[in-house]
């Protein structure tokens, strides 16, 4: 096992470097960020010496080296609009959108396996039927159109939910969380409803199908025969059986939901990093936008090595094979 | 015969399809005894796995009991509420399947499956359910259960995955097994083991087997008594040395002539020609008249019902004293 998460985490590493690459990347080729910070009028003999003092005329090897030490440590440069260190900014939106994700994900995960459960079980009821309409809705209607469809209903018709922000938010040392006060809570159902509807109507369909394949295999013919009641086999032997392919999804999922998040957070303005993200893109701010790649890549890897070691804690099966590599 | 623990009687089973009705089962009945092992043998389709569904009450929809009636211990079940037929299930009535290797839920531990089985149907603590698997487990033949009975199902070998099904089988010391095809995807030195197991239990706790297979060297060795099934019906059924030695109805003596023996000098096993109708093409009559050597006019209209011959039931026109052909065989 621990062998196994030294290996996974190698691979982590791999990864990190070549997205580390790419981002360094977009400074050398998404035009002269000197360009960005200084203004147009500006002498030729002080925009050399802007370019020598951000070390932009170092050699490329040289820049790169610098680039990653001071990524390890968490440092991504200066905003070109904000004038800000990076890191700050992201710590300063990375509650939002985390919160945000999570509330989603718990939403996506709830109702999924809920509908997806019961339409497995009861594939021919009315109420299964209408679980599998709204999945067909969550997965063909585009995002920012059911954001717009639930600000008309709750905040322009009806009244009920704020339109956009994050509401009230207590300070938990530097995380600002929505989660403790009642505006931040009535502000988060909206943007965790449209974030999350994907992934639900995902969940409810694999949990479905799943079920149904689960529901027909010998195991679960046997475990009748041996006169187990209804609750346990289906709650007991079959959901567990299903949860593989959940937590797959689930896992890489929840990567799309903090990086997509973007456009939910556009809808609702949401103060989260995908907010910030859409501005530097509008302002050619490449540091943000390269260290945001990283970070996207890091939750990506960490999610990954979660779900494995998930896996082996559903299934036994895996932790042999994972001890005896064939 | 004192009462029964198992009673079949005129069982019919139906599948509902959207191009008619299919009768899996049509119109079976058969005793088992305190004890016995009663084989029930045919090819694939015949109905055998179907009698013991439906004996244990888990044929599903589209399926259906159509008819009849199936009495445990004088006691009618094809009709009990399903909350009721689940107790009985697994504490009267245990069941192995064919496939030990996908009959266990990999994701449990075999004590988890073995204690959640005892505490359904019994009052045990989980401390006493636990000392009664490992018990179980020893009695079936498991080396060192108490050290196993922690192992995943994956841990253990095809005919020790047998052994834990049928402890699970046992688990509430049930009066009847049904054993669908227990041997057939194991190898056959395991085979031999498998079916002594079966054979010893059902001696030491006079419970009533049903074993279903198509291996008619498992029946020859294991059972008791033999039915014969053809096209959801039962051709002959008898002790069962007097069917494999001396079959009277006419698909019985090919299925027996198709056995190849040590002792005699055949160069070619007989074989029967054609095959088994399809459900939904059963020929009137006698479903057997298209493939059968002895047939005359009355096999194509009319269905023969079982007959008594000797210690045989043989449902054959060609033993009914009022055919005139009865003499022309015999």
């Amino acid at each position: 096992m621990f062998a196994f998460v030294i290996r996974r985490a190698l691979q982590a590493i791999g990864v990190l470097l070549a997205v580390g690459i790419i981002s360094f990347a977009m400074f050398r080729f998404a035009g002269d960020p000197v360009n960005q910070i200084v203004s147009l009028d500006t002498p030729a003999a002080e925009r050399e010496q802007v370019r020598r003092s951000l070390g932009l005329d170092d050699p490329v090897p040289v820049q790169f080296a610098r680039y990653l030490s001071s990524a390890v440590r968490g440092e991504f440069g200066v905003s070109y609009q904000f004038r800000q260190p990076v890191s700050d900014l992201l710590a300063e939106r990375m509650p939002a959108t985390l919160e945000l994700a999570f509330c989603a994900t718990l939403f996506a995960i709830g109702f999924g396996v809920l509908m997806g459960v019961y339409s497995g079980l009861k594939r021919d009821s009315f109420l299964a039927k209408v679980f599998q309409t709204i999945s067909l809705i969550g997965i063909s209607l585009p995002t920012f159109l059911i954001g717009i469809l639930l600000i008309y209903l709750f905040s322009v018709i009806l009244g009920w939910l704020p339109s956009f922000g994050r509401g009230d938010t207590v300070r938990l040392g530097w995380w600002s969380t929505g989660l403790l006060t009642t505006s931040g809570l009535k502000a988060l159902i909206m943007p965790s409803i449209t974030l999350g509807l994907f992934q639900m109507t995902l969940i409810m369909r694999i949990v479905r199908a799943e079920m149904l394949e689960v529901l027909r295999t010998d195991y679960i013919k046997f475990a009748r025969a041996r006169g187990l009641t209804t609750r346990a086999i289906h709650f007991g032997h079959a959901l567990k059986n299903t949860l593989v392919p959940v937590i797959t999804i689930v896992g890489l999922q929840f990567g799309s939901v903090i990086a997509f998040a973007i456009i939910t957070e556009t809808v609702f303005q949401w103060p989260g990093m995908g907010l910030l993200f859409v501005q530097a893109v509008q302002n050619v701010d490449i540091p943000i936008m390269a260290a945001y790649l990283m970070l996207v890549a890091l939750i990506f890897v960490l999610i990954n090595l979660a779900v494995d070691i998930l896996y082996t804690i559903v299934d036994p099966r895996l932790r042999t094979s994972i001890r005896q590599p064939a | 015969m004192a009462q029964p623990v198992l009673s079949v009687r005129d069982l019919r089973v139906e599948f509902v399809t959207r191009r008619g009705i299919l009768k899996a089962i049509d119109g079976i009945s058969f005793d088992i005894g305190k004890g016995e092992v009663l084989g029930v043998v045919g090819e694939s389709g015949a109905g055998k796995s179907v009698t013991g569904s439906a004996v244990i009450g888990l044929i599903d929809p589209p399926g259906r009991i159509a008819g009849g009636e199936v009495l445990l211990s004088g006691m009618r079940i094809d009709n009990l509420p399903p909350e009721e037929m689940r107790r009985v299930r697994g504490k009267r009535i245990g069941m192995i399947f064919q496939d030990p290797l996908t009959s266990l839920n990999p994701l449990y531990r075999v004590s988890e499956q073995l204690v959640e089985t005892i505490r359904t149907h019994t009052n045990l603590s989980a401390s006493a359910a636990r000392k009664r698997a490992i018990d179980l487990l020893a009695e079936v033949g498991i080396p060192a259960p108490e050290r196993r009975i922690d192992s995943y199902p994956h841990e253990f070998s095809g005919g020790m995955r047998q052994r834990v099904v049928i402890a699970l089988a046992l688990c509430a010391e049930p009066e009847l097994i049904i054993a669908d095809e227990p041997t057939t995807a194991l190898d056959v030195s395991v085979q031999a083991q498998i079916i002594s197991l079966l054979k010893r239990l059902g001696r030491e706790h006079g419970t009533a087997i049903m074993l279903v297979t198509h291996d008619m060297g498992v029946i020859a060795e294991t059972a008791d008594r033999v039915a014969v099934m053809y096209a959801g019906r039962i051709a002959e059924i008898g002790p069962v040395r007097d069917v494999v030695q001396n079959p009277l109805h006419p698909y019985a003596k090919g299925l027996m002539g198709a056995i190849p023996s040590l002792e005699s000098e055949t160069d070619r096993l007989v074989q029967i020609p054609g095959s088994m109708p399809r459900l939904s093409a059963i020929p009137p009559g006698c479903p057997f008249n298209p493939r059968c050597p002895y047939v005359f006019d009355r096999c194509r209209v009319e269905r023969p019902e079982p007959i008594q011959h000797s210690e045989h039931r043989v449902a054959c026109h060609l033993y009914d004293e009022s055919s005139a052909r009865s003499e022309a065989v015999a």
